[in-house]
């Protein structure tokens, strides 16, 4: 599993990186989280509020942060 | 409906703390602990409602909408959304691109980006509390007019001249617009994302309101009714341009805002000027222009710029010669 946290490195996006980082050391994952940071690829996930949560090139959310126990069952669901 | 709020107040000052009425402390606290108890309350409920509403809401929705709409409704529409949807200056960015890559005229790009930061769920919810019903619909009304006109002020001078190489990318490039589908929402899910937002937008704008009250029971306590009626009323036009171009480095947002500006009304600020310095403050930003400048020339930059202030003054002076 691969997961890309798309955000431009606002307070928010921080945010999520952190707590999904969190999520994956708490479910002992063995999972990539990367930021990604630059504006075109951002775009290309066809996605306008930032940040954005993305599994395998799939797109969860956008636009907030959600609770811990929230972001696990995304996770887990994957 | 607020009148709990004063008595209150009436309660902790008189009652409690048996501060004399003619003190000027006495006003100061008194306003300031009518203000945050009432702003308080109204913002938990107002955020907590709108936050189910709107949990469904997305811009990737919004965008497939406005594809290929009238331009006239466009710029209508564009304002529309832009009221309600939340905003973050961090989000802007990402949003004029997506628009802009699904040909959505940059006019109504930026009656959405003019709009939204001024008309959210918090402003409302001050202005109809502490400024009456009358007051919010002036400002909801001349929020959203601001939006359209700037709007087709952009599209008439032909802003996508000087739209950034990166932006002129976007519409060049493929119209396929990968966008996602949000899941269907139970109460449930709703419920977790009103609290949330409830959550977030609390911990931001608390301190604002207490900073924004805090001035605005000073200014109540201390300014002499007299002294802008008499310096800034509606005879001196030079104010509200001042206010205007006052405004623009004041950035803070709407929570702060409001208090202060109920506190101006009532020692006599005519109507209009204080409008025009509200919406200075929170719609144009400096943080905000240097977001824009990575998809905006200068010039573009510059002309936005301007139109603000011109579109605000105008606001102003019309406004103040309305008797409310």
């Amino acid at each position: 599993m691969k997961i890309q946290i798309l955000g431009t490195g606002c307070t928010k996006c921080n945010q999520l990186f952190a707590l999904t980082e969190k999520v994956v050391q708490d479910l002992e994952l063995n999972v990539e989280v990367k930021k990604v940071s630059d504006i075109n690829e951002i775009v290309a996930f066809g996605i306008m509020s930032i940040p954005a949560f993305v599994i395998d090139g799939d797109v969860k959310f956008a636009g907030n942060v959600p609770s811990l126990s929230n972001l696990k069952e995304i996770i887990k669901k994957g | 409906m607020f009148k709990i709020f004063t008595l209150f107040a009436d309660l902790i000052v008189f009652t409690w703390l048996k501060l004399p009425e003619s003190s000027r402390w006495a006003g100061s606290l008194h306003f300031f602990i009518e203000d945050v108890s009432k702003i308080f309350f109204l913002l938990v409920i107002m955020i907590y409602v709108i936050g189910l509403l709107r949990a469904s809401l997305n811009t990737e929705r919004i965008r497939v909408f406005l594809q290929g709409k009238n331009r006239f409704f466009g710029y209508f529409l564009g304002a529309g959304f832009g009221a309600i949807t939340p905003f973050c200056s961090c989000s802007s960015i990402p949003l004029f691109l997506g628009f802009t890559q699904a040909r959505i005229p940059i006019g109504i790009t930026m009656s959405f980006l003019i709009t939204s930061p001024i008309i959210n769920e918090v402003a409302i919810v001050l202005l109809g509390g502490l400024l009456g019903i009358k007051f919010m619909i002036i400002y909801v009304v001349v929020g959203i007019l601001a939006g359209v006109i700037g709007g087709i002020f952009i599209d008439a001078i032909k802003a996508e001249r000087y739209l950034m190489p990166l932006a002129e990318k976007m519409k060049e490039g493929s119209v396929e617009l990968p966008g996602f589908e949000k899941p269907k929402m139970t109460f449930r899910d709703r419920h977790q994302f009103a609290k949330n937002e409830l959550k977030t937008i609390f911990s931001r704008v608390w301190k604002w309101v207490f900073i924004g009250v805090g001035l605005g029971a000073l200014l109540h306590g201390f300014v002499p009714e007299e002294f802008i009626a008499n310096n800034l009323g509606s005879g001196q036009w030079w104010s509200v341009p001042g206010a205007v171009l006052l405004g623009i480095p004041l950035y803070s947002n709407a929570s702060g805002m409001i208090p202060i500006a109920e506190s101006l009304l009532i020692k006599g600020l005519p109507v209009g000027t204080t409008l025009a310095f509200m919406m200075s403050t929170v719609a144009a930003s400096f943080p905000e222009f240097v977001i824009l400048k990575q998809v905006m020339k200068p010039r573009l930059l510059l002309i936005f710029f301007v139109m603000l202030l011109v579109m605000f003054t105008c606001v102003g002076l019309i406004l103040n010669l309305i008797p409310f």
